[in-house]
């Protein structure tokens, strides 16, 4: 493998600039690694070869003329989630109902990029219409994790992932609406950060729900994370969701990471959290980090979250609600898969969408429309909302009191084993049971790696800030990552 | 025998005329070829998020306050759910729970009375866009131009009794969106809808009956005629001790009747939740302040102004009140002469006859405010007569020019001199012996003709009054 793949991308921006290797030399090294791996991995379901050396090209004249006046992403590689629309490049959410479907515009985030200077390498597989825990619900076939093949990723932005733990991008953008940037991260031994609701566009973002989608940036460390979302972040006019509010330099804030541990930094642990079930060769490295933490400098305080042990169920009651409406789009009258021959409206309808959506998917949109129904709202969709409240008041509480940060672990398994949990979809929900709680609050968070299992498994610790505090939960990851050492990637 | 009165509510739809749509960018302009006012909000492509045109709220908070009605602070858009191919996103945005604006009322005039009906709520949602359904080819086709129009629905309270009153309020709506400027209330069209609610109970009973919902009234007339039909046909049908099914009903004009829509399997379950990609709108005092400020004078204002203040008599007033226009022209030639009454009658009569015979909109007509109070003053100082004042109008529309150019070209000025005028009427009496002769033996009616033969000799420049006093004396004479 190339040792430019193993470069961070704010290595690789320093190199460029130097003018140590090109845009075009380092563009082509990823392509070459996805062309050896893909197979094997089926991260990417669609490679934009010629586009991206074009880009490339294009990148090496710039970086030429301005250097380091370039703007900050130019010639670096970049996998995109294909649930985010990409203009002219076919946009399928892992869903046979948009297996040929090519968008007219850019999503926000996307073009940001583009604007950034970033090469897309192309776009990445993920569970259908990001609903999944392990990346198996794609139409296209699962992705497995560079770790060990017969194991998953992590969902649904496992493409993503994958693609940086093998090398085959150093950033890639990923969606988070339960965890699905944080929980393949720590699947993967990678970087990934849910930003605060509102303060990345949804705007070309596919959406799946609502109230909880947010695009992140996924990296193999947390200066490249900071250095994708201050690309991606910022107000757009286009998402009434959208936050206004300005957009620090969350790479320079770095620089003062170390005041924060001095200032007495107070890291909230919250019993409910550690109190399920987690595997102990994952609570080992989740506490040994909280310990490094302390030595830094940090506090320690014991908090509770108790309204979180009813997170799944209110995820899996609005998150299907919101679904459900979102999905019904898909009826092939303008785009997408259309039934042929149909007999009439009803038949169209109804083989378009049988056809077209994968069980997970129709799964969660009968789950949808049963708790929005009459009869049925106030029981299940209103007392919902109620509890998602609670929610958010047990984490503002926490916030407002007791500690700056909160960490917890991602998940509460390593990466499983294919198939291990595609039997029974109340199995595979549980994996998400650590991430939830955050989409519900609508709370920025993220997760590096921190440790191995006893198979060598990567394990992820989260770290949850208070809203629009991503340079806070920036600063006190990087803190721990400059003690700690794990391999940026895992050679395949 | 048991005597039934009716019971009618109407929910109204009105096109509001912002120059984009509700929740996306294009335009909302009629008459575009098919699918070019698109966009990908309009469209419901994957990823699209709504945003809202606050201009439409001004227009919905212009007619809110135009009704009466208290404007929410605070008001949410839910979605409502239905599979159709005009309706792109399988959901309209609508609101549910929280709408703009409530508890309202309209006064309306019927025969010179006043009623009122209660305006239960104001919202705002999307239209859906068209479908045409070609028979020859068992397949059709969809146009979403119309997809995300803003609409806003008006539901009265069943406070309607009759189909005379349940066309004066669709009457009043109109003239009312139109004076606002919010809608172009064209019922033909489309921009202007009607659905009606319509129950029989009997009288002094204060249960409502079962209602009957219908729907495809796209005129005035077709509201009035459809009530007429419906509210018989109930009472018939409990007269014979039947039972009114709640159904919707269409007016089939052809058949002059209303009759039942094919029954849907079940009912719809629209399954509303609040969007959770658009906030709730905040509407604070002062917004609602300043659209009050700006709020122009509503036709019931303006019609009890003109017969207070100019002395119009009202039938006249609520002519020239009905249109926005009308009132903007007559004040306009005001400015010019003051003398109200001479302009209301003079547009009343005049103006709106030749509209009429030509076939043409107001916006056409062509004669400039200034033009038309020349005339007026022409006819006014008494330099002409009314009746050659009707066809100096006449050519001022065909030819373009000014009343005083016309009456100098054609020398048509009045002749009020007594001394011409009294040879012309000493020569028409000498000329005619026989009705002289009829005059003498009390024959009333032989009058006309010695004014006629006057005008005649005089070229109808005469001064009417004068002759007649001339005249008068001069026959007395005889």
């Amino acid at each position: 493998m190339s040792e430019l793949l193993k470069l961070s991308a704010c290595q690789m921006r320093q190199g460029l600039i130097s003018g140590d290797f090109s845009s075009t030399e380092l563009t082509q090294a990823h392509l070459d690694q996805i062309t050896r791996t893909n197979s094997q991995l089926n991260s990417f379901l669609k490679v934009t070869e010629e586009s991206a050396l074009e880009l490339a090209k294009n990148a090496d004249q710039l970086l030429k003329k301005s250097g380091d006046m370039s703007p900050p992403l130019t010639g670096i590689p970049i996998a995109v989630k294909d649930m985010l629309l990409t203009k002219d490049v076919t946009t399928t959410c892992a869903s046979r109902i948009l297996e040929n479907f090519i968008p007219p515009y850019d999503a926000t985030a996307v073009k940001l990029v583009k604007d950034a200077g970033a090469v897309i390498l192309g776009k990445t597989n993920l569970d259908e219409f990001a609903m999944g825990s392990s990346n198996e619900n794609s139409a296209f076939g699962p992705v497995r994790n560079p770790w060990d093949l017969d194991r998953v990723p992590g969902g649904s932005s496992g493409g993503s992932a994958a693609s940086l733990a093998s090398g085959q991008a150093p950033l890639a953008l990923g969606t988070d609406t339960g965890g699905s940037i944080r929980q393949p991260a720590s699947f993967t031994g990678t970087c990934g950060l849910k930003p605060t609701y509102g303060r990345v566009s949804r705007y070309g973002a596919v959406a799946f729900a609502s109230s909880l989608d947010q695009i992140g940036p996924m990296a193999r460390c947390i200066q490249d994370l900071a250095l994708l979302l201050s690309a991606i972040a910022g107000y757009d006019p286009k998402d009434s969701t959208s936050l206004n509010v300005e957009v620090p330099d969350y790479l320079k804030s770095l620089d003062s990471a170390q005041i924060l541990a001095k200032s007495g930094l107070r890291i909230g642990i919250p019993r409910e959290y550690f109190e399920v079930g987690i595997a102990p060769d994952i609570e080992k490295p989740i506490r040994s980090a909280i310990a490094k933490l302390e030595s830094l400098g940090a506090t320690l305080v014991d908090i509770s979250l108790p309204t979180s042990r009813h997170a799944l169920a209110v995820y899996y009651i609005l998150a299907p609600a919101e679904a459900s409406s979102n999905l019904a789009r898909y009826d092939g009258v303008r785009y997408g898969h259309r039934a042929t021959n149909p007999q009439n409206l009803s038949d169209m309808y109804e083989r378009t969408r049988q056809e077209g959506f994968g069980d997970e998917v129709k799964r969660r949109i009968l789950i949808g429309n049963y708790v929005l129904s009459t009869g049925y709202y106030d029981a299940y969709y209103r007392k919902a909302q109620q509890v998602r409240t609670l929610i958010i008041e047990d984490f503002s509480k926490a916030f407002s009191s007791d500690c700056d940060i909160i960490v917890a672990p991602a998940a509460p398994t390593t990466a499983f084993k294919l198939g291990e949990k595609t039997v029974c979809p109340m199995e595979m929900y549980l994996a998400d049971i650590f991430t939830i709680p955050v989409n519900l609050a609508g709370l920025p968070a993220l997760s590096l790696p921190c440790g191995r299992d006893r198979n060598g498994l990567p394990v992820g610790l989260q770290m949850i800030a208070p809203p629009l505090k991503e340079t806070t939960l920036l600063q006190a990851a990087y803190l721990l990552e400059q003690e700690l050492t794990f391999p940026s990637t895992h050679c395949i | 025998m048991t005597h039934y009165e009716a019971v009618i509510g109407l929910e109204v739809h009105a096109q509001l005329s912002t120059k984009s749509k509700l929740f996306a960018s294009s335009s909302t302009e009629s008459g575009a070829p098919a699918n070019t006012h698109t966009d990908p909000v309009t469209l419901g492509l994957p990823g699209c998020l709504p945003v809202l045109n606050r201009q439409v709220v001004d227009y919905a908070i212009k007619l809110g306050l135009a009704t009466n009605c208290k404007i929410r602070r605070h008001s949410t858009f839910e979605r409502k759910h239905y599979f159709y191919p005009d309706l792109p996103k399988g959901y309209q945005i609508s609101q549910y729970a929280e709408p703009l604006c409530e508890h309202g009322y309209l006064d309306v005039l019927l025969d010179q009375e006043s009623f009122r009906v209660g305006i239960t709520r104001i919202h705002l949602e999307e239209d859906a866009g068209k479908s045409i359904h070609l028979d020859h080819d068992q397949s059709s086709i969809v146009d979403l131009n119309r997809a995300g129009v803003p609409l806003v629905e008006i539901v009265s309270e069943p406070d309607i009794r009759t189909s005379l009153q349940a066309g004066a309020y669709m009457r009043e709506l109109r003239k009312i969106v139109r004076y606002l400027g919010v809608c172009d209330g064209n019922m033909e069209q489309g921009s202007l809808r009607c659905d009606a609610n319509v129950s029989v109970r009997p009288v002094g009973e204060s249960k409502l009956g079962t209602k009957v919902e219908i729907k495809n009234l796209n005129s005035f007339r077709f509201v009035e005629k459809a009530l007429d039909f419906e509210i018989a046909r109930q009472i018939e049908v409990l007269q014979h001790g039947g039972e009114i099914v709640q159904e919707t009903r269409l007016w089939d004009e052809a058949k002059s009747a209303t009759k039942s829509m094919r029954s849907k399997e079940m009912a719809e379950d629209y399954r509303y939740f609040p969007d959770p990609d658009l906030p709730p709108l905040v509407v604070e005092t002062d917004w609602i302040d300043r659209i009050a400020q700006d709020l122009p004078e509503l036709p019931s204002q303006v019609e009890k102004r003109f017969v207070l203040d100019y002395g119009i008599e009202p039938s006249v007033a609520q002519a020239l009140a009905s249109e926005r226009a009308y009132v903007d022209y007559l004040e306009e030639v005001a400015e010019s002469i003051s003398n109200y009454t001479l302009i209301a009658n003079w547009m009343n009569t005049l103006l709106f006859a030749l509209l009429n015979r030509q076939n043409i909109e107001f916006a056409d007509l062509g004669i400039s405010p200034q033009n038309f109070a020349e005339l007026l003053k022409l006819i006014e100082s008494d330099t002409i007569s009314g009746a050659i004042g009707k066809k100096v109008f006449e050519e001022m529309f065909t030819s373009g020019e000014s009343a005083s150019q016309i009456v100098k070209r054609q020398g048509l000025e009045q002749i009020s001199d007594t001394g011409e005028l009294q040879a012309a009427i000493e020569e028409v009496i000498a000329s005619s012996e026989e009705q002289v002769q009829q005059w003498k033996d009390g024959k009333e009616k032989v009058w006309s003709f010695f004014v006629g033969q006057v005008m005649k000799k005089t070229k109808g420049k005469a001064n009417p009054q004068v002759v007649n006093q001339l005249l008068r004396e001069l026959l007395d004479k005889e």
